[in-house]
């Protein structure tokens, strides 16, 4: 290849230039690897260029300093520039972490406490359900017998003493017992019971069924009490603590006779 | 004279001294070239900076098969500068702009810093014909390929080589490089 003409086809003013395409770059680049003395003309069109593309700047130049800042590097110096604001981060950190920690220990405790109260309330709900079922069976006892066909249903109707009580005797004479319904009846005042008579009516002649002690305790106030007598008639009366041989007649609260 | 090969090589690991040699060389030039292609100085200012700092950060990019350290560099201002000139920003300031050409910045300057060559250079622009104006506008500043260079001056591209070579060993003479 003759050197002055490559030189003289005006290529390496446009390598300078950047005008050549990426192959052709590389063809110059070749070349002047090959022909060490292209390498000064090359330098020299670069010169030239150089300075008058620096006549048409604007301000005065603009110092490295300007952009030395923003230059990424990885020396030692940089680090310890940036050193307070790793501290101050870090500083962060261990506010955050303890921030982080009190709230988790707080939040610990909170769960342990909630703990505790699902528990106790879990117990409570256990023993009321425990409770509900007693009672529904309770109840259904009930129904049952009072569905029975053999069971005979004796009115109770209030007496003058207290004309708005009332009770109902449900006769099992199967099993020779009564239930005894006393919703009816008032609260009997203090160091008074109720006191369940079997009667017979011609003559008349009370039989003691027993006191009901634990009225004001029973909630449902329904009462089986044992009876083996051929009753014609149930009444309650309202007698001092422990009953009465005979029943005070003054403080009959309900009667009823059975229908035959 | 330190080698440039060794310089570039140095920017390349990262010396920042190396880069602020490298930077000193060119820094007037290419921002020159932003400066005639978006034509306000704050802007320059910001596009050359933003210029060296991506050189900087795309070092390891840089081969010297595929060209001149410097036309690399000036590949990534022209680049930047053209991009700006399509953005919102740069319609928007338009109506400012008042010359089109570098020989016209040229021209006009008024500014007579310690470049000794700054006032030979108005001096040479001046008198340069008007082809050799355009085609160094279009090759140098905007960065045109000799095809495009071709098709827009309507010339053949062998007609492009050697006008530039002429050209550009007018100025060479003039500078005396």
């Amino acid at each position: 290849m003759n050197i002055k003409d490559y030189i003289a086809s005006g290529i390496l003013e446009l390598y300078v230039a950047g005008s050549l395409s990426e192959k052709e770059n590389e063809e110059v680049y070749n070349t002047i690897q090959e022909n060490p003395e292209l390498l000064a003309e090359v330098e020299s069109i670069e010169k030239a260029i150089v300075q008058l593309t620096a006549a048409t700047k604007k301000d005065a130049s603009y110092s490295f300093s300007s952009i030395k800042n923003q230059l990424k590097v990885n020396e030692p110096k940089v680090i310890s520039i940036t050193k307070p604001k790793t501290n101050w981060s870090q500083y962060i950190g261990w506010v955050a972490a303890i921030i982080l920690g009190s709230t988790l220990i707080l939040s610990v405790l909170q769960n342990n406490k909630l703990k505790e109260q699902i528990a106790t309330e879990k117990q409570q709900l256990e023993s009321k359900i425990d409770s509900a079922s007693t009672n529904l069976a309770a109840a259904e006892k009930l129904i049952e017998i009072f569905r029975d066909k053999d069971i005979i249903t004796i009115p109770l109707a209030g007496q003058k003493v207290s004309p708005t009580s009332y009770a109902k005797v449900y006769w099992d004479k199967k099993t020779n017992s009564i239930y005894l319904d006393a919703k009816g009846l008032p609260e009997p005042p203090k160091g008074k019971v109720y006191q369940v008579w079997s009667l017979k009516l011609s003559p008349l002649t009370p039989t003691s069924l027993g006191t009901l002690d634990t009225f004001t305790a029973d909630t449902n106030k329904i009462f089986t009490i044992e009876n083996a007598n051929q009753s014609e008639a149930f009444g309650i009366t309202l007698e001092p603590a422990g009953g009465s041989a005979s029943p005070t007649l003054e403080q009959l609260y309900t009667l009823g006779a059975v229908s035959s | 004279m330190i080698n440039q090969d060794q310089l570039i090589l140095q920017f390349q690991q990262k010396d920042v001294k190396a880069y602020e040699k490298l930077y000193n060389m060119y820094c007037d030039s290419i921002s020159g070239v932003v400066n005639n292609i978006v034509k306000n100085d704050d802007v320059t200012q910001e596009i050359t900076q933003d210029v060296f700092i991506k050189a900087w950060n795309n070092a390891e990019s840089y081969s010297a098969k595929k060209g001149r350290f410097f036309t690399w560099i000036l590949n990534i201002a022209r680049n930047a500068a053209i991009d700006y000139t399509r953005s919102k920003k740069f319609k928007q300031s338009k109506q400012n702009l008042n010359s089109d050409f570098f020989v016209d910045i040229l021209e006009t300057s008024s500014s007579l810093d310690s470049t000794t060559n700054t006032i030979g250079l108005k001096k040479f622009v001046t008198n340069l014909g008007e082809k050799c104006k355009s085609v160094i506008e279009l090759i140098y500043f905007k960065g045109f390929t000799q095809k495009e260079a071709s098709e827009e001056l309507n010339m053949p591209i062998g007609t492009i080589k050697t006008r530039n070579r002429t050209c550009i060993g007018e100025l060479r003479s003039m500078l005396g490089v």
